[in-house]
């Protein structure tokens, strides 16, 4: 059975992995948002104009469609909280963790590095600011918890496509390595 | 004592959770990994730091 990625929270930085990975050939993405596309989206997320008012969820779906690749999509449009993550969340095997509250990233975490000790969780932390690209890196925690960004900058400095978009293909290369078989060292 | 995110801290004795107020951070937005295990957040008052154990403190910060 081919494994399944899910991909929680489709801005920046979820709607870029899921995009990459769906280029890149991975067979199923699960991806889960609960918010619509809005103009303030465009300056560094995966949507267009003709998007705004549509649900990410769906928009993106389309998206790849129109891409081309040979990927099951399976759009799940909720708000992630802690009833309902162990149950969304069940049948897939990586997590990238996309949201943009810190609170809300935190809490995923835990919960998923609670409750399913056998999922990998890739998240993203720092990528605000218009600090040094070269500041987003990946960081291997445990063998099942790896984490992307510098740590540090957050939302009120401002945040900018280029930082968002190499943090986003850090969490994508991660997975990628990890289907691959591959792990990530530092 | 203890190595917390990479540097040796003289932490032993205090649980998690004395250590991450110590430290500062903010409880909500943090994970905890010790000696390769997670620790559970309703386990950072029972769980107490001993010499030569190796901890990781993950902060989350706004932006996605």
């Amino acid at each position: 059975m081919e494994r399944s990625v899910a991909v929680c929270g489709l801005g920046g930085l979820g709607s870029n992995v899921a995009v990459m990975l769906a280029r890149a050939g991975v067979k199923k993405l699960h991806i889960i948002d609960f918010d619509r596309v809005d103009m303030t989206n465009l300056d560094r997320q995966y949507y267009f104009r003709r998007n705004i008012g549509e649900y990410k969820t769906s928009a993106l779906e389309n998206i790849i469609h129109d891409i081309g690749a040979d990927t099951e999509v399976i759009p799940h449009c909720a708000r992630l909280d802690g009833e309902n993550i162990a149950d969304i969340l069940k049948n897939d095997d990586i997590i990238c963790e996309c949201l943009d509250g810190a609170d809300e990233k935190a809490e995923l975490v835990n919960a998923v590095l609670e409750k399913f000790p056998e999922k990998y969780i890739i998240s993203a932390t720092g990528m605000a600011g218009l600090y040094s690209a070269n500041n987003i890196r990946t960081r291997r925690i445990t063998d099942k918890f790896y984490i992307c960004g510098d740590g540090t900058s957050d939302m009120s400095e401002g945040i900018y496509s280029p930082r968002v978009m190499l943090c986003a293909s850090h969490q994508a290369n991660a997975v990628l390595r990890i289907l691959k078989g591959e792990s990530e060292n530092e | 004592m203890v190595t917390i995110n990479g540097e040796s801290c003289d932490m032993s004795g205090k649980t998690v959770a004395e250590i991450l107020e110590h430290l500062g951070y903010n409880l909500k937005r943090v994970a905890v990994e010790m000696n390769e295990n997670i620790v559970p957040k309703a386990m950072y008052g029972e769980t107490t730091a001993q010499d030569g154990d190796k901890i990781e403190i993950v902060r989350f910060v706004g932006g996605g």
